[in-house]
């Protein structure tokens, strides 16, 4: 690099030598390298700013280019551009398994006012408070008069009520088209559909969307416009729900019971034909929910699928099942039935003393604790566990119910003997009847698990295996046993070959005991008993007979005749024509049996 | 004969100011920031209705509040480019010192107007944004700085104004605005750029962007989702993003018409932000040719002119000014159409904002004033002999 010296010294001591001021060739030649160093920055800098405008000029046509090319393009979609204007979508109607309307919707209209605009503020009050009466007039007139903008008088109006408010004549009162929620059938199946409100609001239009039951569990379902409106079709009968319906609730008055529940199913597949939980409600004008209080007590509750209870002697026929499968016994097995039990400072007891020693076929007709809490003690507890684990008892049922998922059972955290024994008899697990169900359906149609459903299928689901068909067939004649020898002799419908178990279970306090006079008697039944078809159960909560000297609460005379009664008159609906068992004894040979 | 020699013109003294501004003011600019202005009025009769009504106020009120803001915005550009550069940058200098105090109080003073970014000063009748006011203030005092940094023997005037960059960027980063940070880096990095980055440096920072970028995707997820959204093929309709370019497309060539448009009642930053979309929709293509022309226009004539300017100081600061107007105009339009991923940024004189637009008047006002066209001391080289 050659090296410009800062001083150009020739001409400095030539200038020395001519007796010249060196100075001012010295600032002379400062400026020079000056001007020097400038030009060559700006001559850069033009370069770079050269750049620059490139950059942006090809910046600006980029932007301009890609507008272009979009603004060529079409649009992709129908844009939503109002607000509000996306939320007017049909939602898709709700029906039962033969296509009957259980739930669908209606357009109708919202009211709405803006005081700014109103012309008398005062009449118009007035006159609305006339056309409905639960308005408060003073309210009213505060708000149309006051510094609000805009209000909600009411949410759906009648097509009357519309016509009266337009008669007012005022303009500051307007009507929003709403599409609202209508349950034709009224409180019927309310807890398998529950119930719809409505989420974000506009002025032209409301989202419908489901608030309970299947609504909300197929709330995407049903509004998603890609099923173009195919309606939901549920496992439901409709005939059959409001039989059952009907009929638990005169046997819940008759038996003085507080509540109840019903759940008739489809052996085979797991389909749910009816569900049934009393008391009830209206899905077009749900209650609000119990602020303070039990839960359990508002008729929102779904005592077939959220209530858990101990469900008593039907578990017996479990515990028999898995021992016969397992071959530990068979009905002719020998069990000491001696009482009381003692295990520890617990003391199991019979209801009524059966004696030393029965058969495993007595202890079910007869209903023996110490005789089923000792097949129980042949099984184990693990095993035990494991088996009402494939049952489906220790967790929520999967059902199509926002509420399944609160019915979690209460099961003993120490599965100990002591626990082993008290459940196989139905005590100290608590269960929906909805899992009692289940298990029942499973265990009785030939030993295939089904899952409980709410949506109808086509085909049976071929479940996994839980017993063989032999243990299946042995338990269903162990129970049909029950109803002509034992203790559900009132659950005989002649022609259905029904077949159940009774269960009897004290209700457990709230500060940990049992109550004396509280039980909670269910009847888990399933018919014909020869093909089985359908499993129904029966719970009711606090029932008490007093036709009698004395109250009688047991399962026996009180959910077993319920139950008959719902056989009796959904069975026909169902198509299920009645055999003629044929008596011993009887000779006769009909004509048409032939 | 000193004056042939020093290569200045004989100034015509005599001359009265506004023939003289008139005869070398850069009249195409001036007359694309007028339409641009013009532009923006009519776009505020179109989108801030909606936002009127919205807010309970009056239907034209932020129309007639932009021509107000705009008006004082145009005085103080059209008086900012009659003052010679020299004045222009000693009331830049106060400027951005009076911004920088501003914005330094502003964690403590400041409102936020339920925004979750403290960013404004409340004074009754209506807001002040500082970080807007800075950004003329600092390019003029950063160009100032580097061109002294050039002279023989002057001082680090590069490091200087890096420091002060990087110390705006901390304070702004802080309520946040990352907007408007890397917009004071950008135009640092633009009159560093012109005033003889070495290249090698240039591509280190490069790398440095690419590897903070990397760093933030892998580190925020705000940030990667944000880049997500852009990167991916689909746009949801139902987003900023969605109802823009559906809007652009709705318009096509000569728009819905006017007053027909749908976004700007669906999009809550219609008038600021996403400003284009409603003039896409609206007038349709042309009209958005016409902005990005009108942008492009000042943009490039600025630098241009700013190629023939000898002073560095006058090239400097200039060229920062031109180029952050037409990069935000850039970022604005790419974000409406994709081309870059959601950042709030507004259009320079056609979004609505007070604070925006005065600032807007000032940067251009600064530009006008660097662009005019002054004596280059030719004629003297060509009586000296030396090229050009």
């Amino acid at each position: 690099m050659i090296r410009t010296p800062l001083r150009p010294l020739p001409q400095i001591l030539a200038a020395r030598a001519r007796g010249q001021n060196p100075d001012a060739i010295e600032r002379e030649n400062l400026r020079l390298r000056h001007e020097e160093t400038r030009d060559a920055e700006r001559e850069r800098a033009e370069g770079r700013l050269l750049v620059l405008g490139i950059f942006f000029l090809c910046a600006f046509v980029l932007v301009g280019g890609r507008m272009g090319t979009l603004a060529a393009s079409d649009p992709e979609e129908p844009r939503a551009q109002v607000p509000g204007a996306s939320i007017l979508a049909q939602r898709a109607d709700i029906v039962d398994r033969s296509g009957r309307i259980l739930a669908t919707n209606l357009t109708t209209h919202s009211l709405y006012a803006q005081p700014p605009i109103m012309v008398d503020p005062l009449r118009a009050a007035e006159e609305l408070a006339t056309i409905f009466p639960d308005l408060d007039v003073e309210r009213l007139k505060k708000d149309f008069t006051g510094g609000r903008k805009f209000l909600w008088i009411k949410k759906k109006i009648s097509p009357e009520q519309q016509q009266a408010v337009h008669d007012i004549g005022e303009p500051g009162l307007l009507f929003g088209p709403r599409e609202m929620r209508l349950y034709p059938n009224g409180s019927l199946a309310s807890h398998v559909l529950g119930g719809a409100g409505f989420g974000r609001e506009g002025v032209h239009s409301a989202e419908v969307i489901g608030v309970a039951g299947v609504e909300k569990t197929f709330d995407d379902y049903l509004r998603d416009p890609a099923h173009g409106g195919a309606p939901l079709q549920l496992s439901i009968d409709l005939s059959v729900q409001a039989v059952t319906e009907e009929v638990l609730n005169g046997g819940m008055k008759l038996m003085n019971a507080k509540g109840a529940a019903a759940i008739l199913m489809d052996v085979h597949t797991g389909e749910i034909l009816s569900l049934a939980s009393l008391p009830d409600f209206d899905p077009n004008d749900r209650p609000v929910p119990l602020t303070k209080g039990d839960a359990a007590d508002s008729p929102l509750f779904n005592r077939a699928v959220q209530g858990v209870y101990e469900l008593g002697s039907t578990f017996k026929i479990l515990t028999v099942a898995q021992a016969m499968e397992l071959g530990l016994v068979n009905p002719g097995t020998v069990i000491d039935t001696k009482g009381p039990l003692r295990w520890g400072r617990h003391r199991i007891r019979d209801f009524r003393n059966y004696g030393d020693a029965l058969t495993v076929e007595q202890i079910i007709v007869k209903s023996s604790n110490i005789g089923t809490a000792r097949v129980a003690m042949m099984l184990g507890g693990d095993r035990q566990r494991a088996f009402l684990d494939r049952l489906g008892f220790l967790k929520p049922t999967k059902v199509e119910l926002v509420e399944a998922g609160a019915g979690r059972p209460l099961i003993p955290s120490n599965w100990s003997e002591i626990s082993t024994m008290t459940i196989s008899y139905g005590h100290g697990l608590s269960a929906s009847p909805l899992h009692l169900a289940t298990a029942y359906a499973s265990v009785l149609n030939g030993g295939r698990l089904v899952r409980p459903t709410l949506v109808k299928r086509d085909s049976p689901a071929e479940g996994e295996r839980v017993v063989s068909e032999e243990t299946s067939r042995v338990a269903r004649q162990l129970l049909r046993k029950v109803v002509t020898e034992g203790t559900a002799s009132f659950g005989e419908v002649r022609g259905y070959e029904v077949g159940g178990k009774t269960g009897t279970a004290d209700k457990p306090t709230p500060q940990g005991g049992y109550y004396d006079d509280k039980v909670i008697a269910t009847f888990a039944s399933v018919f014909p008993a020869s093909d089985p078809k359908y499993v129904l159960v029966v719970v009711l909560d606090e029932p008490v007979e007093t036709s009698g000297k004395e109250p009688r609460r047991t399962a026996g005379w009180t959910a077993v005749p319920v139950a008959a009664e719902i056989i009796r008159r959904t069975a026909p609906l169902l198509g299920l024509a009645p055999v003629i068992e044929s008596r011993a004894g009887n000779g006769i040979t009909l004509a048409s049996n032939r | 004969m000193t004056e042939m020699v020093h290569g200045a013109l004989p100034m015509r003294d005599g001359e009265p100011v506004l023939p003289k501004w008139w005869r070398t003011v850069d009249r195409w600019s001036l007359s694309c920031i007028l339409l641009l202005f013009g532009v923006g009025i009519l776009l505020g009769l179109a989108a801030s209705p909606p936002l009127a009504e919205r807010n309970g106020l009056e239907q034209f009120y932020y129309v007639e509040r932009q021509a107000l803001f705009g008006s004082v915005a145009l005085c103080v550009m059209v008086v900012l480019s009659m003052l010679p550069p020299d004045t222009v940058r000693r009331l830049a200098v106060m400027g951005f010192a009076g911004a920088f105090v501003a914005l330094v109080f502003l964690p403590f003073l400041g409102t936020d107007f339920g925004k979750g970014a403290v960013r404004w000063y409340s004074l009754g009748f209506g807001s002040v944004q500082p970080s807007e006011f800075l950004k003329p203030g600092y390019i003029v005092v950063a160009g100032w700085l580097i061109a002294a940094s050039q002279d023989l023997m002057g001082p680090p005037g590069k490091r200087i104004s890096l420091g002060l960059a990087v110390a705006i960027c901390f304070l702004l980063a802080m309520q946040p605005d990352f907007g408007q940070a890397a917009l004071i880096l950008f135009s640092w990095g633009v009159m560093y750029f012109v005033a003889g980055a070495p290249l090698i440096v240039l591509g280190g920072l490069a790398g440095i962007v690419v590897a903070a970028g990397t760093l933030a995707y892998n580190m925020s997820e705000h940030f990667a989702r944000r880049i997500d959204g852009f990167l991916s093929a689909e746009v949801d309709p139902t987003t900023q993003l969605g109802y823009a370019a559906g809007a652009i497309r709705e318009g096509g060539f000569f728009g819905v018409g006017v007053g027909e448009g749908r976004v700007k009642w669906s999009l809550p930053d219609a008038h600021t932000d996403f400003i284009i979309a409603v003039a896409a929709e609206e007038y349709g293509l042309i009209l958005v040719l016409v902005i990005i022309g009108l942008f492009a226009t000042v943009v490039l004539r600025s630098l241009v002119r700013l190629m023939k300017e000898r002073d560095a100081f006058t090239r400097l600061a200039g060229t920062g000014l031109a180029c952050t107007l037409g990069i935000q105009a850039i970022v604005n339009l790419s974000v409406a159409v994709r081309l870059l991923p959601a950042k709030g940024m507004t259009l320079p004189f056609v979004s609505y904002g007070g604070s925006s637009l005065i600032a807007a008047g000032i940067t251009l006002g600064i530009l006008l004033s660097f662009t005019r066209s002054r004596p280059q001391g030719g004629i003297g080289d060509a009586l000296t002999g030396r090229i050009r």
